[in-house]
């Protein structure tokens, strides 16, 4: 069992701060490390895998930093993002060789072992070059967990991947997380994080906005009025329907809904509804069946304000 | 201190690369310039010792140890498929030192053995005789044998620097082609003092040692030359090993 400490860790470029005074612990199981594009994740990751100094504070793997200590890399696996493997190997060849820097005594067997594990058996004799993303981030997986390490730490390990590989990792590191291991990955897109991770710790700006148990961040995080802009066949019918009365001025309030719990106001605009609601799922589905049923065609509707910058903001802001 | 996983790697790396079709190229222009010299020359010239020596010890080696040396680690630091071996508990040191013998064996492959083909095309060297007697020939096993000693010692140190330089910046090719040209080829050659400090005179000074030709034009003795291809062989790798452990992946700023 080994925990990843960061105690007020910063680090900043020249005038740059890109990750400030933060402080979190990383237990055994799996945690993800979420936050929006520069955020400040990357930065977070190359400093526990030892590949960047925290410009102040302390971070430990274990016992033992991880700048300047390679032998670290005896109980650490590392994916990292950036899609740069040795192309001219076959599959095989790189998660065999990565055995062999780990001075492993059965090379083959344990790359066998790794290979299997991703469920790249039958690529594993082609040339690397010739995968597709999603393959190399797999093969890059199964060299990371060659030498059954304690940690794992994964930079955007969804990047590039289709949905059956995707549900196919996330078992695996759920797998790997119950097992005891700890497991670090960094994702922008929150879906990834609902699924896979129990726990999270959330970097907005360089800061931790957030750390815990994803379902109460989650909660924080939608419960927050959610604004849709809505485009159909008839606003009007479709704005009625919604807060379930009449329009008075155009603007319609929460005490006149009518069985839609989740639409706290709608308002008729030139460009169509602004509709807002306080529970996001509920609405993407109510508001099909409303329009199935009063044969009105929908022709957009789209979150006006559902980019993750602006759940994170609301966050921070909370 | 040298790692075979790495080797192998490495070697695979390096001539999977487009780059590597380059590494031939110098030696072929030598080859080539020498059996046209020898063709259009009459014997006892002293032509062999200025192509081979001068041009061959600042040009050729040089020029061929910058691609390998900066293809066996700084194209790897460039893809960013170095990480893939630095996330290993393999040391730092052993990788620089493993890089740093491959690339040397290419450079001696594609460079040191040229100069010794060329230099036994040539027929050897000549040295003025005693009095005015003219030129007194040096053997052609002597004078490559010689030749080659020196381009071995040269294939060394190169490496050494290109090396460290590769882990140095992220322009390594740039640099070391501007260190060539200025260094080596211009200033070296003109400068008396800049010779100390001239990869080439190391590698000349060994090689006069051992054929006492004074048209290889070396600006310093056997043992200077050893010394100080020694110093800067072992400073430029403790260079490339410290750097290398301080290795960095920027993440995006805030």
């Amino acid at each position: 069992m080994t925990t990843i400490e960061l105690r007020n860790v910063s680090r900043w470029y020249g005038n740059v701060v890109a990750v400030n005074d933060v402080t979190m612990s990383i237990e055994p199981g799996v945690t993800g490390l979420l936050g929006p594009n520069g955020a400040g994740k990357s930065t977070i990751m190359h400093m526990i895998a030892g590949f960047l100094p925290p410009s102040r504070g302390e971070l430990t793997i274990g016992h033992g930093s991880s700048w300047r200590n390679p032998g670290v890399y005896r109980q650490v696996g590392l994916v990292p993002e950036r899609d740069s493997v040795y192309a001219f190997l076959t599959g095989e060849q790189f998660v065999v060789s990565t055995a062999k820097l780990h001075e492993l005594p059965d090379p083959a067997a344990a790359a066998a072992r790794a290979i299997a594990l991703l469920d790249m058996a039958e690529a594993a004799d082609r040339k690397i070059a010739t995968y597709s993303k999603g393959m190399r981030q797999r093969i890059k997986v199964a060299a990371a967990l060659v030498h059954d390490p304690e940690v794992l730490l994964l930079d955007e390990p969804f990047n590039g991947m289709d949905p059956r590989q995707r549900l196919h990792m996330m078992d695996l590191l759920d797998k790997l997380g119950s097992e005891g291991r700890t497991i670090l990955f960094s994702s922008h897109i929150l879906e990834e994080v609902e699924r896979l991770s129990g726990t999270i710790q959330v970097v907005v700006a360089g800061r931790l906005a957030a750390s815990g148990d994803f379902r109460a961040i989650r909660r924080l995080m939608t419960s927050r009025p959610h604004v849709f802009t809505v485009r159909s066949s008839d606003d009007r019918l479709l704005a009625s329907i919604l807060i379930g009365g009449t329009l008075a001025g155009g603007t319609l309030a929460r005490d006149t809904l009518a069985g839609r719990p989740a639409v706290t106001a709608v308002e008729l605009t030139r460009a169509g509804l602004q509709v807002r609601t306080s529970d996001y799922g509920a609405f993407c589905r109510d508001i099909a069946v409303l329009a199935r049923d009063h044969d009105i065609r929908l022709r957009e509707v789209l979150p006006a304000d559902e980019s993750l910058e602006s759940v994170f903001a609301y966050l921070v802001a909370d | 201190m040298f790692n075979t996983t790495v080797a192998w790697i490495t070697l695979r790396a390096t001539l999977s690369r487009r780059r590597a079709l380059l590494f031939a190229l110098p030696a072929v222009i030598l080859i080539l310039l020498t059996v046209a010299l020898k063709a259009s020359h009459p014997p006892m010239q002293l032509w062999p010792s200025h192509v081979l020596g001068t041009f061959g010890f600042s040009v050729l080696i040089p020029l061929t140890a910058l691609i390998i040396g900066t293809s066996v680690l700084g194209a790897e630091i460039d893809d960013g498929s170095i990480i893939h071996l630095l996330a290993t508990p393999v040391r730092r040191s052993a990788v620089v030192m493993t890089k740093f013998v491959v690339a040397t064996g290419l450079t001696v492959v594609f460079a040191a053995v040229p100069e010794l083909i060329a230099a036994l095309i040539s027929g050897g060297g000549s040295v003025p005789g005693p009095g005015d007697t003219g030129l007194v020939p040096i053997g052609a096993a002597t004078f490559a044998v010689a030749l080659f000693t020196g381009a071995l010692a040269c294939s060394v140190i190169y490496n050494a620097v290109f090396v460290m330089v590769s882990t140095a910046t992220t322009r390594a090719i740039a640099v070391g082609l501007l260190y060539v040209l200025v260094w080596e080829v211009l200033l070296s050659n003109f400068v008396s003092g800049v010779k100390l400090l001239s990869v080439s005179h190391y590698g000349l000074g060994i090689a006069n040692g051992l054929a006492s030709d004074p048209a290889l034009e070396a600006g310093l003795g056997v043992l200077t030359s050893v010394v100080m291809g020694a110093i800067v062989t072992v400073v430029a790798l403790a260079l490339a090993m410290n750097l290398l452990s301080s290795f960095t992946l920027k993440g995006e700023p805030a």
